[in-house]
């Protein structure tokens, strides 16, 4: 058996080697098996992908410099005429502002939520997988029906949240009427269906973090915030980009909850909580004009790279490197 | 349910048995064992226990409109003791002919079953050459596939559904199933898991005895891979049910998955709440006794999934 064992290392030293004077039909057998066997194990996925993911994305490009003509199924080249009117469209920058403002008030809550109910997990506490569970429970509701239980707590006029508010002797909040609030409302449904999962990734992390640092600095006297800032944190570095990443890339698309926010799913009577992609909706599905859905669609694709990239940039920065281990 | 926690069991000392005279964050105590991190005060439990109270609320909340009638929302003395009328409620959602009920519950079961056991193999194959095996190029094709992970669901719609116009599949479970029958974020996870659990003796001593690729990844990389695989597919499996977008873009109003359901519901009765939390809740309910079931393979999935720093 020559060059069969999957690991031959290849820089051995330059011996030559010596050709068996007859390679049985077994052998070329094998030795072909061992070429062409991986490409066969990842081709399922590739064909897959290449079909319902890149044919797709390619094809969105292309209809995005069309006027895309529905009936006749195919379009007609006008260049960048789709994109100018995407950018004229006040709406347009409407939807680009709700969709920041309800991703900053999801995002960032959650993760630092997401943090400390982690440390108290990574606590020495007493029925561990219970804890775990229940904080993972709200993953398993659909988001849509999240959005329908949390716009009925919203309720403008007679919400649970307003009533508890005016009980205690404040105003009521016009959840659905204001922009702000109904920014918030719909953060919270975010926070609550999202907050578990993070919340394990992050405990996963500070589960891999060596004990010893945490005894060290017990012993140097440095107190549990200390300890906190200076070694929980900078341990927890990679995943925390990566969690901030990944909440980006979903942030930026949310459709279900504010679809879900009043029976209309226009995103309010003034679009108060219209978001980018519900706006591709409206156009794509609403107005049935597929050359503009394409460009916008591409425009969030760009808009979700460039946030990625800077967050990327600005959490590398923020949290200081563990020094010298 | 609770994990025993047998590191713990010889140290019998309570948590406050010594007063350290220093004011007390809510970070519990300060105290550190030779076993795993820091014991447990007070305060983590009524941390935990507030924390745990918010997730399960909403739930309760809906069970407790879902069991009253259209006035109950109204009522501001409402009591917080759920009425009786919860049957009376799910049977009108699932006898409305607009919401298809039960047509929705066989989709969304058929469609993530699905998707589940086709992203389980596609993903199985593809980490198992990524971790395993030497090829040209693999390097390359890895990132690329991690990079695919940046692309959002909504590139692809717009020539989706003008291809499955074209083939008249619009409406059809078909139409939700195909574009998600790989994940690159499976092949991912599964090249992760099987790097980190089959040594490469193994698979060199295999190779050694005689074994062709194929039988040395069925002996070897598939028995390796299956707790990898369960908690890949309930992942899946809970994503693909979940799943809103695309499937309200694609499907007819009288063929759904549960949550195209549940929109029409909310359409079709926004004046009685009572009627569309029962529906949330009786949609959730599937989902939550697998999670009853399965809760614990989940977490410990999402848990191995986390990127090791």
């Amino acid at each position: 058996m020559t060059a069969t064992a999957t690991r031959v290392d290849e820089s051995a030293p330059n011996r030559p080697v010596r050709p068996p004077r007859v390679i049985s039909f077994s052998q070329r057998l094998s030795r072909w098996d061992l070429k062409v066997s991986p490409y066969l194990y990842i081709s399922p996925f590739f064909i897959m992908f290449a079909v319902v993911g890149l044919f797709p994305i390619a094809f969105t490009a292309v209809i995005s410099f069309m006027d895309w003509d529905l009936v006749r199924n195919s379009g007609q080249f006008i260049g960048v005429d789709q994109y100018a009117w995407i950018l004229g469209q006040p709406q347009f920058w409407t939807a680009l502002r709700n969709t920041f403002s309800i991703f900053l008030f999801s995002a960032v809550p959650q993760l630092i939520a997401a943090i400390f109910i982690a440390a108290m997990l990574d606590r020495n506490i007493r029925a561990k997988t219970f804890w775990r569970m229940g904080v993972l429970v709200p993953f398993v509701m659909a988001p849509v029906a999240v959005a329908l239980i949390f716009s009925n707590m919203f309720g403008d006029n007679h919400g649970l949240v307003n009533n508890i508010l005016t009980d205690v002797g404040l105003p009521a909040i016009q959840w659905h009427k204001d922009a702000f609030w109904s920014h918030v409302a719909i953060a919270t449904m975010v926070n609550f269906r999202w907050t578990g999962y993070n919340t394990l990734i992050l405990l996963a992390a500070m589960q891999a973090i060596p004990r010893d640092y945490y005894e060290a600095a017990t012993v140097d006297g440095a107190g549990p915030f200390r300890q906190f800032r200076s070694i929980t944190l900078p341990s927890l570095k990679p995943t925390l980009i990566f969690v901030i990443i990944t909440a980006t890339i979903g942030g930026l698309q949310i459709f279900d909850e504010p679809r879900m926010f009043d029976q209309f799913g226009r995103g309010g009577a003034a679009q108060q909580w219209l978001t980018i992609t519900l706006y591709l909706y409206d156009i794509g599905w609403g107005q049935w004009n597929f050359g503009r859905a394409a460009a916008l669609a591409w425009i969030l694709f760009l808009i979700i790279l460039i946030i990625g990239l800077i967050n990327l940039l600005v959490t590398r920065r923020l949290v200081r490197d563990e020094g010298r281990r | 349910m609770t994990a025993l926690e047998t590191p713990q069991v010889s140290k019998t000392e309570a948590s406050d048995s010594e007063r350290v005279p220093q004011p007390r964050a809510t970070r519990g105590r300060n105290r550190t064992t030779k076993i795993r991190g820091v014991r447990a005060g007070f305060w983590v439990y009524v941390g935990l226990g507030v924390v745990l109270i918010g997730a399960l609320f909403p739930f309760y909340w809906s069970f407790l409109i879902g069991s009253g009638d259209s006035s109950t929302i109204n009522d501001p003395n409402m009591s917080w003791i759920p009425g009786g009328n919860f049957l009376e409620n799910a049977a009108t959602v699932v006898n409305d002919p607009a919401v298809n009920f039960w047509r929705a519950l066989g989709n969304s079961i058929a469609s993530s079953l699905l998707i589940a056991a086709s992203v389980v193999v596609t993903s199985t194959l593809a980490g198992w050459a990524f971790a395993k095996l030497r090829f040209p190029g693999s390097k390359p094709l890895l990132v690329f596939v991690v990079a695919t992970m940046a692309v959002p669901m909504q590139l692809g719609v717009v020539p989706l559904y003008i291809l499955f116009s074209d083939l008249g599949w619009t409406g059809n479970i078909g139409a939700i199933v195909i574009p998600a029958v790989t994940s690159a974020f499976g092949v991912f996870w599964m090249t992760q898991y099987l790097q980190q659990s089959v040594p490469d003796e193994l698979i060199e001593a295999a190779r050694v005895d005689g074994a062709s690729m194929i039988r040395t990844f069925w002996t070897i990389g598939v028995v390796a891979a299956r707790p990898a695989a369960a908690m890949l597919g309930l992942f899946t499996f809970v994503t693909a049910w979940n799943n809103f977008f695309w499937p309200f873009i694609v499907l007819d109003r009288s063929d759904p998955t549960l949550p195209v359901a549940l929109s029409l519901l909310q359409s079709n009765h926004f004046v009685d709440y009572s009627i569309v939390l029962a529906g949330v809740l009786l949609s959730t309910l599937p989902l939550l006794l697998l999670f009853v079931f399965a809760g614990k393979q989940l977490v410990s999935g999402i848990m191995q999934g986390a990127v090791k720093g």
